[in-house]
């Protein structure tokens, strides 16, 4: 248990670093700060999924867009204050979790894949379908304010900032917790061999479910956030692009690792905005200008994934232990990439040396 | 009875185009045992390398030609260049590699042909055809599109059951190491299939643009739609994805008919999930999965 006041410590010590930044940062980088946060909710909470136990979400936006909605709808209607909502919400996708879990969980690799895929595409839908409580296409705004006791001077990015990086320290911690308990070291064991965690009195299914339902709440957090960051909720918050980002994050940050998960979402939010921020200013036309940010973001796919195949965080713990513990050392199993049949044996090799029933 | 007729009617059209890109995300996944996210990517580059073809040409059969052309090279290009390299690497970077992809084809697209609507030329009349004065619903391009995917399809499962090439690419997607050890170059065959499946997506994307028109993210929904035609059909079985792509094309064409006005286009994407999830409960590897072992 001597790990838990060390989590707690990391934390406190990201929170003091963030609350600097955001003093001293302007307000432009304080709404990326926040954007980061509820991003790293979401993408901690499909590294579980697909990392530790073993299944694939690609619709996890609709997971967002439930709690974004929810939030929404409670602030707007009842006019209840954030927290409150924030805790609904995370109930609600918890719900919603468990059960598009329990459909999941008897699905396996590309059928997984498929299904949330067009769960992530057809729930924004319901947005269109029913304006008159969901606003249609121009979606819900929410108002959220600073509290009285800051000021009223008192810059509201900061403050959305700060909300916004305690809610994803909180979820981290607890799923770091999470991860190292009994909880997670079945979903570790679910993922590597399902037949053999059953062997062991591990109940398979409900494993699965579990990590379904945790995951959705970390993404019906991230939805909460969303909604007061960007003060809107609409079915564009919630494309199929934002699902694809999500998980291209947590593979890209290295999969299964909570640290990946904030490189990544780094990426993805900081990326993009440098970028453009280059383009533009080396007066590009605005076709090429628009488009170059797309271009380097496909191309750093493809490079990360091919010269760091277990992500960012694979690649700082190699360069780590090259450094500091000598070659040899092997980096915590748990912390790298999941690479559980990379190399079939030879009586069941695939058509080529990719999975022939694992993750996709 | 008439409604009825004219909604399946055009429910097979769009279905046969859900099948082409189901197809070829069948031929890849047998071969590579990978999810290609950028089939649609890839469909949408090479119709916009037929539209311009056609408009500096002024033949649409030029276009056309072209634009499957562009496709096999496409698909054996991706497949040389950044697929390959995967190999070994955890199964999910292949998958990340192609969304890479398919941004990155996004991006060059937009480069290179502009982010605007463009509408694209269909083969032949798009006037709706009757029968003895009644409308049935599809037009003579519409029925050329069923017919183009039909044939492509045969021509496809003749090419697999009757000539050495095609006996290759089954031997090696049944098991890669016995067909290597009978001397067969297995990456070769893939490359091949990549290729195919470049030319089925560019098909696909060719016959579709009429009726959606042609920007960089056009092809995102076909694709969504093909995908999950595969997975209700099995991602194993080729009759799968075409029967896969029928059904989806004909319930979605009823919800969009009779449901009507805006709620039923907008509900599409949910009763296509309905679908999906109503044979996947009762079938978890899809309609036509051969039977494998699986315990737990």
């Amino acid at each position: 248990m001597r790990t838990l006041p060390r989590r707690l410590g990391v934390a406190i010590v990201v929170a003091a670093i963030v609350v600097l930044l955001s003093i001293k940062l302007n307000s432009f980088r304080d709404y990326q700060i926040a954007e980061i946060a509820f991003e790293v909710t979401a993408v901690a909470g499909l590294t579980v999924l697909t990392g530790l136990s073993g299944q694939i979400s690609l619709g996890h936006a609709a997971f967002m867009a439930i709690g974004g909605y929810t939030t929404a709808l409670l602030l707007l209607h009842l006019a209840w204050p954030f927290y409150a909502a924030l805790l609904v919400a995370a109930v609600v996708t918890a719900v919603a979790g468990a059960v598009v879990g329990a459909a999941a969980a008897r699905l396996r690799g590309p059928y997984l894949a498929g299904a949330t895929l067009l769960l992530g595409v057809a729930l924004p839908a319901i947005a269109y379908a029913w304006p008159a409580t969901f606003g249609g296409d121009q979606g819900l705004n929410v108002a959220f304010t600073t509290p009285a006791f800051l000021g009223v001077n008192f810059p509201p990015t900061r403050w959305l900032a700060w909300v916004a990086t305690l809610v994803a320290l909180i979820v981290l911690v607890l799923l770091a917790n999470l991860n190292h308990s009994r909880v997670g070291r079945n979903w570790r064991a679910v993922r590597d061999d399902d037949v053999a965690a059953a062997l062991d009195g591990i109940n398979v299914a409900a494993a699965r479910i579990l990590a379904f339902v945790v995951s959705a709440t970390c993404a019906g957090l991230a939805g909460a956030l969303l909604a007061i960051v960007t003060t809107l909720v609409g079915p564009g918050s919630f494309t199929l692009t934002v699902s694809i980002s999500l998980l291209t994050a947590a593979v890209l940050g290295g999969l299964g690792s909570l640290a990946g998960a904030l490189w990544g979402s780094l990426v993805i939010i900081l990326v993009p905005t440098y970028v453009t921020d280059v383009a533009t200013s080396h007066g590009l036309s605005a076709s090429v200008g628009s488009n170059i940010p797309i271009v380097a973001y496909g191309v750093l796919l493809i490079l990360v994934m091919l010269v760091f195949p277990q992500g960012i965080q694979g690649g700082l713990t190699r360069l780590f232990s090259l450094f500091f513990s000598g070659p040899d050392q092997k980096p915590r199993t748990w912390r790298t990439a999941p690479t559980p049949h990379v190399t079939p044996s030879a009586d069941q090799a695939p058509a080529s040396q990719h999975e022939k029933e694992g993750t996709l | 009875m008439v409604e009825f007729l004219q909604f399946t009617l055009s429910g097979i059209v769009f279905g046969m185009i859900y099948a082409a890109i189901a197809l070829s995300l069948v031929l890849i996944w047998r071969g590579t045992r990978l999810l290609n996210f950028a089939q649609g990517g890839m469909a949408m580059f090479t119709t916009y390398v037929g539209i311009e073809v056609i408009y500096k040409t002024h033949s649409y059969w030029a276009g056309f030609v072209i634009a499957l052309a562009a496709g096999l090279v496409l698909g054996a290009v991706c497949e040389l260049t950044v697929v390959r390299p995967t190999t070994g690497k955890p199964p999910l970077n292949a998958v990340i590699v192609t969304i890479g992809l398919l941004i990155l084809l996004e991006g060059l697209a937009g480069i290179f042909f502009g982010g605007q609507y463009r509408s694209f030329p269909a083969a032949f009349s798009i006037i709706g055809l009757r029968v003895g004065g009644t409308p049935i619903g599809v037009s003579r391009f519409d029925v050329f599109v069923a017919v183009a995917v039909l044939i492509a399809t045969l021509a496809l499962a003749a090419a697999f059951r009757y000539t050495a090439a095609g006996l290759r690419m089954r031997a090696a997607a049944f098991n890669a190491t016995i067909a290597r050890l009978s001397g067969i170059r297995v990456a070769r065959v893939l490359t091949v299939g990549w290729a195919l499946a470049g030319l089925l997506g560019a098909l696909a994307g060719v016959l579709v643009s009429p009726s959606t028109f042609l920007y960089p993210n056009s092809m995102d929904a076909i694709f969504v739609y093909g995908f999950t035609a595969a997975v209700i059909g099995g991602l194993d079985s080729a009759v799968g994805a075409v029967v896969g792509g029928l059904i989806l094309g004909v319930v979605l064409s009823y919800a969009g008919g009779y449901v009507g006005g805006s709620v039923g286009s907008d509900l599409t994407s949910l009763v296509a999930l309905g679908i999906l999830v109503a044979v996947l409960m009762i079938r978890p590897d899809g309609l036509f999965a051969g039977a494998r072992m699986r315990r737990v």
